[in-house]
């Protein structure tokens, strides 16, 4: 029988290392693989026997005895059986490309990636030229995961056709292919899980992504906050240069990749991509005007091309599946799959990865069974920090850009955060301002200024001072942010505040909250 | 002054170490800080040198980010997460009893050098708020008495070093 027990940040959050020192001192030694992303079952043990691989969860350290025990009888006699983990029905119900692999084994494990397939996109690619490598990306719909769905193909063929230099040798200049893995907006953990439990895919993405516009450095701008993600991917990248799938003439074809991890020092503007290239050449994570595009003028002033974490992890699939594979799963012009991330107030949080197209009703829902707390939903913010809070009437919108993009909200990143009904939006309107104070580059004023003011007016507005004209000015100040700020900071802070005091107008009066 | 002396070598020689990597002054100030335990103004004109830049320019650098910290902090670095998804599972309530168990605001480290408490925004593990970390080590579900036995933990494990 082999043991499985994870060691990504959740699972360690809920307590798999002491579940690890006890299997160990029952004279088990498991393998540390990563969450399968049902973290409402975490720490999940999966056993694998002879009647196939079966799951106990959630586990604390004091139940290994009576696994044990049981496992050499009935396992389904014990009270923590799951059944077999394929079969549970968080998992059974998804539609897993990008997370196929999670959990599967120990992630930093090279041999154990390519037994599942690892690298097949990799030396289809090494087949191709960088011209084809960008037709498939373009083929397959591709866009970005990072937040704004720019169609990935097109920063590539942008990438690609840039920069041949001016002298007559034809030569192409330096580029770089830098991954945004800061991963920054709350309810969101999808980056962090494909680092921490398929690391590899990431960096073939990574490679494929090199090949194709012609960039031999790549760098991973990772946040500071996920120290476990550091770790394996650190082993990760050293493993792959130790097989040669990283560094000079890679598998014998002649082409060259480097890749290292850079880690940001909390700044949620880092995750902006402009900022996240200032912070990679070592300034403050201040905003750059656009044009010019990074695909032009990027790191260090050259053709860059900046992808999510997500992003990249979707070429491999791509590249070792084809292009109509993936372009089959969707809706509309949103292609391919999405890593929701179920958080917050939920009774059962995870990672669900669904072809677009799934309404937040069936996810929080279905999936989700309600709030943590058993007390009603009241508000679901959708995106992150800089996105919309969308009442029940909004609920059944399909997960799709365009349609989240026509009600004024915004799918960003896939994190889904719920809120029960004791929560107060007044005060979480406020707080957008806030992190908007805290967090913004001070680059232009009205995301440094306005969100300072954004603070006060809400203040005033809640204790009902010249109310009338203190909400106009609100309005007319989120307008100011929304059209005068450069990025998305100061420009999508108003999207919190106004849904909120559209949809929740009585959390404003200063009676405390609306109807209760 | 030998500690200082000390302190101001081994900064040189990590500058001399990270100067020729491109971009190097975020890994540089990392690596000063985990060495030094935090960034101190006396590094300012050495990096400068180094690096090739104004003092302004690292001093700039080094208050941009939430991350280095120019003075001593506490032997542990609690962080509590204040972002949406901890809110929806009453990370507010969380921060208030913190503080007034340790008797510390955000940035602040208590009397005896021990904790220094400061506020996070987001340490992705969302859908098992609220979030502490605590050093290198994320602590889900961290409720007022988890909090509490989080932090005697602490206490104890320096009482056995001791």
């Amino acid at each position: 029988m082999i043991f499985y027990i994870p060691q990504d940040t959740t699972a360690l959050a809920l307590g798999s290392e002491a579940v690890a020192l006890a299997l160990q001192s029952a004279g088990i030694e498991p393998i540390r693989n990563g969450s399968r992303g049902i973290f409402w079952l975490e720490p999940l043990l999966e056993v694998e026997t002879d009647q196939g691989r079966i799951a106990f969860g959630p586990v604390a350290a004091k139940d290994v005895p009576s696994i044990i025990d049981a496992l050499a009888s009935d396992p389904t006699s014990h009270g923590l059986y799951q059944g077999e983990v394929a079969d549970i029905p968080y998992l059974k119900s998804q539609q897993r490309l990008t997370y196929a692999r999670a959990g599967l084994g120990d992630p930093v494990c090279l041999d154990n990636y390519q037994r599942l397939n690892g690298f097949e996109g990799l030396k289809n690619a090494l087949q191709m030229t960088g011209q084809q490598i960008v037709d498939q990306v373009k083929d397959s719909g591709l866009r970005g995961r990072g937040g704004a769905a720019f169609p990935a193909g097109i920063k590539w063929q942008t990438v690609h056709d840039a920069g041949f230099s001016a002298a007559a040798d034809k030569e192409p200049c330096q580029k770089y292919i830098v991954c945004n893995a800061d991963e920054g907006d709350s309810g969101t953990f999808a980056d962090r899980l494909v680092m921490e439990t398929d690391p590899y895919q990431l960096i073939e993405g990574m490679i494929i992504a090199g090949l194709a516009v012609g960039a031999n450095q790549g760098y991973i701008y990772l946040r500071s906050e996920y120290p476990v993600a550091h770790k394996l991917l650190n082993i990760a990248i050293d493993r792959a240069v130790q097989a040669n799938f990283l560094g000079e003439n890679i598998q014998g074809s002649g082409k060259t990749f480097h890749l290292e991890v850079r880690l940001g020092a909390g700044a949620y503007i880092c995750g902006e991509e402009t900022s996240l290239l200032e912070s990679l050449e070592g300034k403050r994570g201040m905003v750059r005007a656009k044009p010019p595009l990074p695909a032009i003028e990027g790191l260090f002033g050259m053709p860059t091309v900046v992808n999510n974490v997500l992003t990249l992890a979707a070429i491999s699939t791509i590249l070792a599946e084809g292009a109509a594979t993936y372009q089959n799963f969707g809706m509309g012009r949103s292609r391919g799959t999405l890593a929701i991330q179920l958080a917050g107030n939920i009774k059962r949080g995870g990672l669900i990865e669904l072809a677009f197209g799934v309404t937040l009703r069936e996810v929080v829902e279905d999936y989700g069974q309600g709030t943590y707390s058993g007390r009603p939903i009241r508000a679901i913010q959708v995106g992150g920090p800089l996105g919309a809070f969308m009442p029940e009437s909004q609920w059944d919108t399909p997960m799709d850009y365009e349609a989240f993009a026509a009600i004024k909200a915004m799918i960003g990143h896939g994190g889904i955060v719920v809120f029960d009904d004791t929560v107060d939006m007044a005060a979480q309107a406020r707080f957008a301002m806030e992190f908007c104070v805290v967090e913004s580059c001070g680059k232009c004023t009205p995301c440094r200024i306005g969100s300072v003011r954004g603070v006060e007016v809400i203040d005033r507005i809640v204790a009902n001072e010249n109310r009338d004209n203190n909400l106009i000015l609100l309005h007319e100040l989120c307008d100011t942010m929304e059209f005068g700020s450069l990025c998305a900071m100061g420009g999508m802070t108003p999207y919190p505040v106004r849904s909120a005091l559209a949809h929740f107008p009585q959390d404003f009066t200063g009676a405390g909250k609306g109807d209760k | 002054m030998g500690t200082s002396q000390n302190e101001q070598q081994s900064i040189s020689d990590l500058v001399g170490q990270y100067k020729a990597l491109p971009g190097a002054l975020l890994p540089l100030l990392h690596a000063i800080q985990e060495h030094v335990g935090h960034v101190p103004d006396t590094a300012v004109p050495i990096i400068a040198k180094g690096l090739n830049l104004s003092r302004a320019e690292v001093h700039g650098v080094i208050s941009f980010y939430h991350d280095f910290k120019t003075s001593p902090v506490g032997r542990h670095t609690v962080q509590i997460c204040r972002a949406e998804a901890c809110q929806s599972m009453g990370s507010r309530q969380l921060e208030a009893h913190a503080k007034k168990a340790l008797g510390v605001d955000y940035g602040e480290t208590t009397a005896d050098g021990g904790i220094t408490l400061e506020p996070v925004y987001c340490l992705g593990n969302c859908a098992c708020s609220p979030s502490v970390r605590i050093n290198d080590d994320v602590f889900a579900r961290v409720d007022a008495d988890r909090f509490d036995e989080l932090v005697s933990g602490l206490s104890l494990e320096e009482g056995v070093a001791k």
